[in-house]
């Protein structure tokens, strides 16, 4: 063995250092972790909000008016807090849900142990990035309690809507303010956390561990921050931008001769094309921060429960990183009947048709793999499958939107919540279940209990095929999405079909408590973990303990021999060959 | 458990088929020259998607039944041809699939957008408030009055703003809050938000285009059939974005010359 | 089926080569104001070193972001009225050249204590200091420039030119100020004799950076504006 001491700082023994402004990129993993999840509760509950009202629009739902007086005067939502509502539940579960929990959190944890380091390179911007992230959060939860609420102009925060202050309708004043400073805040975060990844991944590896010999989920997170990078690089000035015309008189998103409640407004000359193609070129990408993670994840924890390699390591890597690349070219699809001109809708429709080329290779080499493995079922596994099929669907419906023709039925219909949901939303919250179910002997040195996630498992894949797949047949009969109620008379046959979506979508929201409840108890009382539960390869089932010490492997460096995913190996000891082991196999798998 | 896990997804994607083979919930009939297009197209689309959709969801099923009752002295199989075969299938079937998708599509997009309207086409004005559609017909002399944002008064009905007093080509112009329209005449509909964005969606026309505020688009469509459709708007406005509708009548000829006299004679 | 034997793990080119450092930088690369050394050869690049382009890299990105918001915004709106550009900027200009030059006569001296050459005479931290001075000098000015353009009436409001004049020069000036407090802790930690090597060539790249970023920027705002 080639291992060499290390010298570390002593680990810290004041409380606030070790787990409130703590350098360790393991708790600042946790951190992010514990973010997430009160992230995800808080949006599951506006969605629950916003489901009953859409599938009752007069039910009193009792005590909501202690939240807001006048957003639920007694307990009854107002079209304008439905759109709060709606507003902040995308932008938490886009912003500190997906892009925190699969990257963030996930990838602090594990890509320095996955890649053999004992931490971050800049353990203070790491720290940074997470407190700067929840700065971000408070501040937007904090527009639930000022003036007249949080916004309602969509998280794409549309201008002029957006950036012509409280004369547009209420939250637009405060509300706009204290949205866009705090995903500007969440940006800088982010790009910190970005700065660490990339550094860590190019100059951490520990010997012997070379770019290809990265396990999946390292060069998803890899790719992630290089997108994370420059996407969140693009959002934050025209966040800036945006607080700018709002408080500051300034017209970079607002034209001229606007008339607004009666009243011209003092600006001129902006261009309201403007704040979108910024903000999709950021948002395309966004897309894809929350999904490839996802994929990262879902490769890597299906290997050990394939007990074989994927087909084929670089096939898998070369389409994720073509996806972050395709996702800047496409990101005018949002845009279509935006009135950008009609000639670009078709460029932008090509790349976005070719996106799907990577995709589907994605996807079958995950089917392709799984032809002739030893599928192992336990709950990261279905949850890694139940992502495949779940990607597999929302996948295809881009299909659709990814034309400009059919877009003029589609555009702003529910088809695009359903598509949007399920690939992004769905799909990358199977993801997040699966690294959890995965990775949680590691992170608390227990395991999980398997018939509490095998149950939560069932509930939410049916629920969310449940919730989810009408959206698309409302989309299909012209039902537009951000609709507080519905007047018109063509959506009425459609409300049965709402009322099935929110009963479904009570009980898949119900069901993720059985899982809190599991991560809970599991936390403290659950079995104690083996040293190798899955019988995985890569690093980080190399580390002394669960959890690993604070230098991650106990004051020596590993050192690396193998490709990862090394499972089913002929002629080896057993079925599969650590990453550590020195053993000389042959393989016959993908080796390079 | 895994053999249960095959059947959901089998039974899920055969359910999810269920409706969209059998019309549950379709789109309104077309009403336009222009959506037959759209609407072969949108078949198309969902001919290749559902059959991509079934496809792979009924493999996965099966590999999942398959494949989890290996036994742990049972060799692991390599998918034949490896991953070079599905590279090279992901670019021929997919990409060929795609392409064609979209080469077809560009026909049915440039039908809408890159044609210009004939100049026989009927011009009307159609300007999206918060929370509200207005319209206005030039009247006899063809020709729209200049729009005097200042002059914008709700409570005198100058939804346009026109100087009526001072503006020759505003004298005839006729402003309303209800669109109608000759069936099987060129409408050229000039698009202009006062406020926010908006959006002009009639799903029956198979027309959506947003308003631009600060930039005056166009689009042009032909009606075909005599009705009273809804005009609704789908770009987010506001608290009353889902309240915001207009409704559009499809006349005929001689209807709508009669339905225009009586509003001029409203103005 | 491809029959490899894996190879050895490829760590350099000797055996007995110390893995590639990690957690905190390691500590190895420190440079003694004394100019007693320790050089650490066979080092992998030192993670500022590699983390430094991706912070240029991304402020490329938001500074490009910017630019084609102005390009866009030019083309949008009939209210595009051409300012003329304070001419302290130019005088400004030459300051921060001066500035980075001062940093990179510091930066040799360092580099000469590294190689071994002892030289009595050589006082980086004085050249640090200039340079840390003509920074705060350059930031001065700009405010000066600030000041001149609201003399004449224009503020962030008044027209989008002025607008982008504060917005950009503000958020570079922003920059540079993050720039002199790296410089700030490299003083700092050279009369400590704490310095890494690849802090002071990171804080040098950065602070050139800003140079070239600044002359983009005039540019920029005397070809649009």
């Amino acid at each position: 063995m080639h291992d060499v001491p290390v010298h570390h700082h002593a680990p810290p023994t004041s409380f606030l250092r070790k787990h409130v402004f703590s350098l360790d990129h393991k708790v600042i993993g946790k951190q992010y972790y514990g973010l997430a999840l009160i992230a995800v509760f808080v949006g599951m509950i506006l969605s629950w909000l916003m489901r009953i009202h859409l599938g009752w629009t007069n039910l009193a739902i009792p005590g909501l008016q202690l939240l807001s007086k006048s957003g639920a005067p007694g307990g009854i939502i107002t079209p304008e807090y439905y759109l709060q509502l709606m507003t902040m539940h995308a932008t938490i579960m886009v912003f500190f849900v997906l892009t925190t929990a699969p990257f963030a959190a996930f990838g602090n944890y594990f890509l320095p142990i996955q890649v053999g380091a004992e931490d971050m390179p800049f353990p203070h911007f790491n720290m940074m990035s997470f407190w700067v992230t929840f700065i971000g959060f408070v501040v937007l939860m904090s527009s639930f309690f000022v003036g007249d609420g949080p916004t309602l102009g969509g998280w794409t925060q549309y201008a002029p809507l957006s950036a012509v202050g409280a004369v547009s309708g209420p939250g637009q004043g405060t509300g706009v303010v204290l949205w866009a400073t705090a995903i500007a805040i969440f940006c800088i975060g982010q790009l910190l956390g970005s700065l660490n990844f990339i550094t860590t991944t190019l100059d951490m590896r520990t010997r012997g561990m070379s770019m290809w010999r990265l396990p999946f989920s390292a060069w998803a997170w890899f790719i992630t921050s290089i997108m994370g990078l420059t996407a969140f690089a693009v959002l934050m000035p025209a966040c800036i931008l945006l607080i700018l015309d709002h408080v500051a008189g300034t017209s970079f998103f607002v034209p001229g001769n606007l008339v607004i409640n009666g009243q011209i407004q003092p600006h001129s000359g902006g261009s309201t094309l403007l704040w979108q193609h910024l903000f999709w070129f950021f948002g395309h990408p966004e897309v894809y921060i929350a999904i490839v993670p996802g994929m990262g994840i879902v490769s890597h924890v299906l290997t050990p429960n394939l007990r074989r390699p994927l087909l084929s390591h670089r096939v898998m890597v070369y389409s994720m990183g073509a996806l972050a690349v395709l996702s800047y070219m496409v990101y005018g699809h949002h845009m279509f009947v935006s009135g950008m001109n009609p000639v670009s809708s078709l460029v932008f429709s090509f790349p976005t048709l070719v996106i799907t080329i990577p995709s589907t290779i994605v996807v079958l080499i995950w089917m392709g793999s799984l032809y002739g493995a030893k599928l192992r079922i336990n709950s990261p596994s279905l949850f890694a499958l139940g992502f495949i099929s779940m990607f597999i669907t929302g996948g295809i419906s881009g299909f659709f939107l990814a034309q400009p023709s059919i877009d003029i039925m589609l555009h702003a219909t529910y088809f695009v919540v359903g598509h949007f949901h399920l690939v992004m939303g769905v799909a990358a919250m199977f993801g997040i279940f699966a690294g959890t179910y995965f990775w949680f002997p590691k992170m608390f040195g227990r395991m999980m209990n398997e018939t509490l996630g095998k149950i939560h498992f069932w509930l939410s894949f049916v629920g969310a095929y449940c919730i989810f797949m009408p959206f698309h047949y409302l989309g299909i009969a012209g039902n537009v999405r951000r609709y507080p109620a519905f007047t018109d008379d063509y959506l009425q046959p459609l409300i049965p079909l709402h009322r099935f979506i929110t009963v479904a979508a009570v009980l898949t929201g119900i069901a993720q408590f059985i899982f809190l409840y599991n991560l809970v108890h599991s936390r403290f009382w659950g079995k104690p973990a083996p040293e190798n539960p899955w019988e995985a390869t890569s690093l980080e089932w190399s580390t002394p303990s669960s959890p690993p010490p604070f230098d991650n492997f106990g004051g020596k460096l590993p050192t690396v021999y193998h490709d990862p995913h090394q499972y089913g190996v002929e002629g080896a000891s057993a079925d599969y060959v650590m990453q550590t082991s020195p053993e000389q196999i042959k393989s016959g798998h993908d080796e390079a | 458990m895994a053999k249960l896990f095959a059947v959901t997804i089998l039974l899920i994607a055969i359910g999810s088929a269920i409706p969209i083979l059998r019309h549950t919930w379709d789109a309104p009939p077309d009403i336009s020259t222009h959506g037959t297009l759209i609407d072969e197209q949108m078949s198309d689309t969902m001919v290749e998607a559902g059959i991509s959709f079934l496809v792979s969801q009924i493999l996965l099923a099966f590999f999942i039944w398959k494949f989890s009752s290996s036994r742990p002295s049972d060799k692991i199989k390599t998918f034949p041809g490896g991953a070079k075969t599905i590279v090279w299938a992901a670019f021929l079937l997919v990409g060929t699939e795609v392409l064609a998708l979209g080469v077809f599509g560009v026909k049915a997009w440039a039908n809408v957008y890159l044609t210009p309207p004939s100049a026989n086409a009927l011009p009307i004005q159609v300007q999206a408030e918060q929370f509200a559609f207005y319209f206005r017909y030039p009247g006899p002399d063809g020709t729209f009055g200049p729009v005097h944002p200042e002059m914008i008064n709700g409570a005198t009905e100058n939804f346009f703003g026109i100087d009526q007093t001072n503006d020759a080509d505003s004298k005839d112009d006729i402003v309303t809050a209800e669109m109608a329209i000759p069936v099987n005449r060129e409408i050229h509909l000039l698009m202009h938000a006062k406020d926010v964005g908006h959006s002009f969606f009639v799903p029956e026309l198979r027309v959506q285009q947003d308003f631009v505020p600060g930039l005056d688009l166009s689009v042009h469509f032909t009606a075909t059939r005599i009705g009273r459709y809804e005009i609704v708007c789908t770009q987010l406005c506001g608290l009353g974005h889902y309240n915001m509708k207009a409704y559009l009548s499809v006349l005929s000829a001689q209807n709508y010359d009669d339905w225009l006299k009586k509003q001029a004679a409203l103005q | 089926m491809a029959t490899t034997v894996h190879e050895p793990p490829r760590a350099g080119r000797e055996d007995d080569s110390p893995p590639r450092p990690s957690g905190n930088g390691g500590g190895r690369n420190l440079i003694p104001a004394s100019g007693d050394l320790r050089a650490v050869k066979r080092y992998s690049p030192p993670p500022a070193f590699t983390g430094i382009w991706v912070v240029l890299a991304s402020i490329t990105m938001t500074f490009l972001a910017f630019t084609s918001a102005l390009v866009v915004r030019q083309g949008s709106g009939s209210d595009w009225r051409h300012l003329t550009l304070p001419r302290v900027l130019y005088l400004n200009t030459l300051v921060l050249f001066a500035s980075s030059i001062a940093l990179e006569i510091g930066r040799r001296q360092v580099r000469a204590f590294f190689k071994g050459v002892k030289d009595r005479a050589a006082n980086p931290a004085r050249w640090l200091s200039i340079a840390l001075f003509l920074g705060l000098l350059f930031v001065a000015g700009q405010v000066a420039a600030w000041l001149q353009l609201r003399s004449r009436g224009l503020y962030l409001a008044t027209g989008p030119n002025s607008s982008f004049f504060y917005v950009l020069t503000a958020a570079h000036a922003v920059h540079v100020l993050g720039g002199l407090g790296g410089l700030a802790r490299v003083i700092r930690k050279l009369k400590q004799s704490t310095l890494r090597k690849s802090t002071l060539d990171a804080t040098a790249h950065y602070w050139h950076f800003m140079d070239g970023l600044w002359v983009y920027l005039l540019w920029l705002l005397w070809m649009k504006l």
